[in-house]
């Protein structure tokens, strides 16, 4: 790195955020491994952002790799491909990645360990394609944003192309501790992420791609840089190692300096944001028409005896992953995803899913925390806080059920990065509190909205009552008169008889 | 009898007159916060705060005979809303919140007799005599009206399951901060 280059660097280092110890090396440097066909795989209908998909296929049946089984539902919703050929054995509830415990739905394949792919459909050049037909390519491939949030990518390059964007970043940024997925993709397969890159570009119609990595990954700036070198429309721009840079709108900040409105997304900045892990995907269908079915996990945590990157079939399960690495100890705690915003994992019978970057199996020195103690004041978590919010104050709010105010306080901006819990010198669970309270907000915004329909049912069942006893006054009169009529009638009749009898 | 027309008249007129001054000068007023109270309540009279209907409750509610959270069917949110309304801090925790219930019929006793669909006050429930009836799921408030009257017992509240797009995160146990 030049002189001036850390001259620069130094000066536009953020002022937000915190710097974990990262914990990315042996795991990052040692090579992919190919995690072995477990017995069983469970691949979960829900895997996005949306709409969960559709089964389309009957326990009993037989599918090939790379088959349809689940297709998209809604505008926003992605398909589910078979991980690998075999039978699919049930479709039923299974415990989700996720602290609740709660079951979701998924579909049980049994591999028979052909592997094999049924026909593939690839075009020689897809550059030829129209943008919409890549967007359809990446729909029907069910690639979802591997950075974690797991959108369904179609969606978000329709939307980029929409807003007419001229700049895509690619996020390099991997800055949660322990990860190194997405590090080692671009170590490993450089190329194919630029193609997938510039594939994306094409989709969007986008002028140039950024691709921020953070310098704390020479290897990676050094490949990456390599792939991009016969292609002028994509940078490479190393970024501090500063949690959270692969945050869409801190990348975003500190790739362009561009601020994403809180009420915004980046589209209306002129920007869009996707993964490393995204474009390789990306690649993988245009090119090789196989669509999203694995991924690399990283295995790493105090509790494993051999941490590294894995190349996983979606659907595989935390213990096979677990057994394969092998394990130290007992694990005191399960994390799926990073450290700061994974999800803490009731057990490890829960299938590692398209979003999934990482399994951390932690031993009790790992996470050995001294117990909270009263908030001091000292305003470390406003520093910290990369959105600028107050979070001792919105902390204090809903530790006293003032969930409205805190939402005041720009609550609903809270991004859930944990920095303010991270750096809290009173070891306060300050992002617990905004987890509680954003989802008890939208509970009591659903069942506002479920009030509303009941007050709109009863008034409409007012009328419905009026009208039924309108209709069955006017019936009743209409017999009334009918009966009148007739009798009348009758009368008539028989007056004309008694008349003719009598003449 | 002219002087007996103008009479009459003149005292019509003064009388019309003195009684239209009354009801605008001695007129008793709704209380309006009741009406606004009543706007906010759920409308649908299901009878589950024990008062005859929501204008009742409303009206409980404005004369302090009973608490802003005497409505189970607007739970936490009405509660809030009620007390912002009435600029009093609200207790939460005296919601006794076991979650939403919905009704559901087990098909295999349901005899098709209308009953419940008489007392639904959302129209919830879907049959005709003598066909087995079924809980539009979205429409129903558990207010358990439909349980009351079913000769049966086909009819019975269910708890909601927790699903995870509706799961809420605990509050962190020790309230610090």
């Amino acid at each position: 790195m030049g002189l001036i280059e850390t001259f620069l660097h130094r000066f536009a280092a953020p002022r937000w955020g915190v710097h974990p110890d990262d914990h990315k090396r042996p795991a990052a440097d040692a090579p992919l491994r190919q995690l072995p066909l477990p017995e069983r795989l469970y691949l979960p209908l829900q895997q996005h952002v949306g709409q969960p998909a559709r089964p389309i296929v009957l326990p009993g049946q037989k599918v090939r790799k790379g088959q349809l089984v689940a297709e998209a539902q809604g505008r926003i919703s992605a398909p589910v491909h078979a991980s690998t050929s075999g039978t699919v054995a049930a479709i039923g509830e299974i415990t989700a990645p996720h602290p609740s415990g709660l079951p979701f739905s998924a579909i049980t394949l049994i591999p028979d360990g052909n592997d094999s792919a049924g026909d593939i459909d690839i075009v020689a050049d897809p550059f030829a394609l129209a943008p919409d037909e890549i967007a359809e390519r990446v729909a029907a491939a069910g690639i979802v944003g591997l950075g974690g949030a797991t959108f369904p990518s179609a969606a978000k390059l329709a939307l980029g192309k929409r807003s007419k964007v001229t700049t895509l970043i690619v996020n390099g940024g991997e800055c949660e501790p322990y990860l190194s997925c997405d590090d080692r993709i671009m170590r490993d397969h450089a190329a194919d992420v630029v193609d997938g890159i510039r594939l994306m570009m094409h989709a969007i119609g986008a002028r140039e791609a950024l691709v921020g990595i953070e310098d704390n990954k020479p290897e990676a700036i050094a490949a990456m840089r390599r792939a991009a070198a016969g292609f002028a429309e994509v940078t490479v721009r190393p970024v501090p190692a500063r949690y959270p840079m692969g945050s869409d709108r801190q990348l975003i900040q500190t790739l362009t300096g561009k601020e994403v409105p809180s009420d915004c997304r980046a589209a209306d900045v002129g920007v869009i944001v996707n993964n490393v892990s995204t474009a390789n995907a990306v690649h993988r269908a245009l090119r090789l028409g196989e669509p999203l079915i694995r991924r690399i996990v990283t295995v790493n945590g105090g509790a494993v005896w051999q941490p590294g990157n894995l190349m996983v079939p979606v659907g595989a399960l935390v213990s096979d992953l677990l057994d394969f690495v092998g394990l130290k100890s007992e694990p005191a705690r399960l994390v799926m995803g990073g450290p700061m915003m994974g999800s803490v994992l009731p057990h490890a019978q829960v299938p590692v899913v398209k979003g999934t970057a990482g399994v951390l199996a932690f031993n009790e020195d790992d996470i050995a925390t001294p117990p909270p103690s009263p908030c001091i004041r000292c305003g470390s978590c406003t520093q910290a806080c990369p959105v600028g919010l107050l979070p001792l104050e919105m902390a204090a709010l809903i530790r006293n059920d003032r969930l409205k105010d805190a939402a005041v306080l720009g609550l609903p901006d809270c991004i859930a990065c944990g920095c303010c819990a991270y750096i809290c010198p009173s070891h306060l669970p300050l992002v617990q509190y905004f987890s509680h309270a954003k989802s008890e907000l939208w509970a009591q915004e659903r069942s506002t909205l479920r009030m509303e329909a009941t007050r709109k049912l009863a008034a409409e069942r007012a009328v419905r009552l009026e009208r039924d006893a309108r209709e069955k006054a006017e019936t009743a009169a209409r017999r009334k008169a009918e009966r009148a009529a007739q009798k009348a009638a009758q009368a008539a009749a028989e007056a004309a008889l008694s008349t003719e009898n009598a003449a | 009898m002219f002087a007996a027309v103008i009479s009459l008249t003149l005292l019509g007129a003064l009388l019309g007159l003195g009684l239209g001054v009354a009801a605008t000068r001695f007129a008793v007023e709704g209380d309006p916060l009741v009406d606004e109270l009543i706007a906010l309540m759920p409308g649908s009279n299901c009878g589950q705060c024990g008062m005859a209907g929501c204008a009742a409750a409303a009206q409980a509610i404005a004369e302090g005979s009973a608490t802003v959270t005497v409505c189970p069917a607007g739970g936490k949110a009405l509660a809030t809303m009620l007390g912002e309304k009435l600029g009093i801090s609200v207790d939460l925790g005296d919601i006794v919140d076991d979650g939403p219930k919905l009704a559901v019929i087990a098909e295999e006793i349901c005899i098709g007799c209308c009953r419940c669909l008489k007392v639904c006050p959302t129209d919830a429930m879907i049959g005709a005599p003598k066909q087995i009836h079924n809980v539009i799921r979205e429409a129903c408030t558990g207010c358990g009206n439909c349980i009351e009257r079913c000769p049966t017992g086909a009819a019975t509240l269910q708890p909601v399951p927790v699903t995870l797009p509706h799961w809420v995160w605990p509050k962190p146990a020790p309230a610090l901060a």
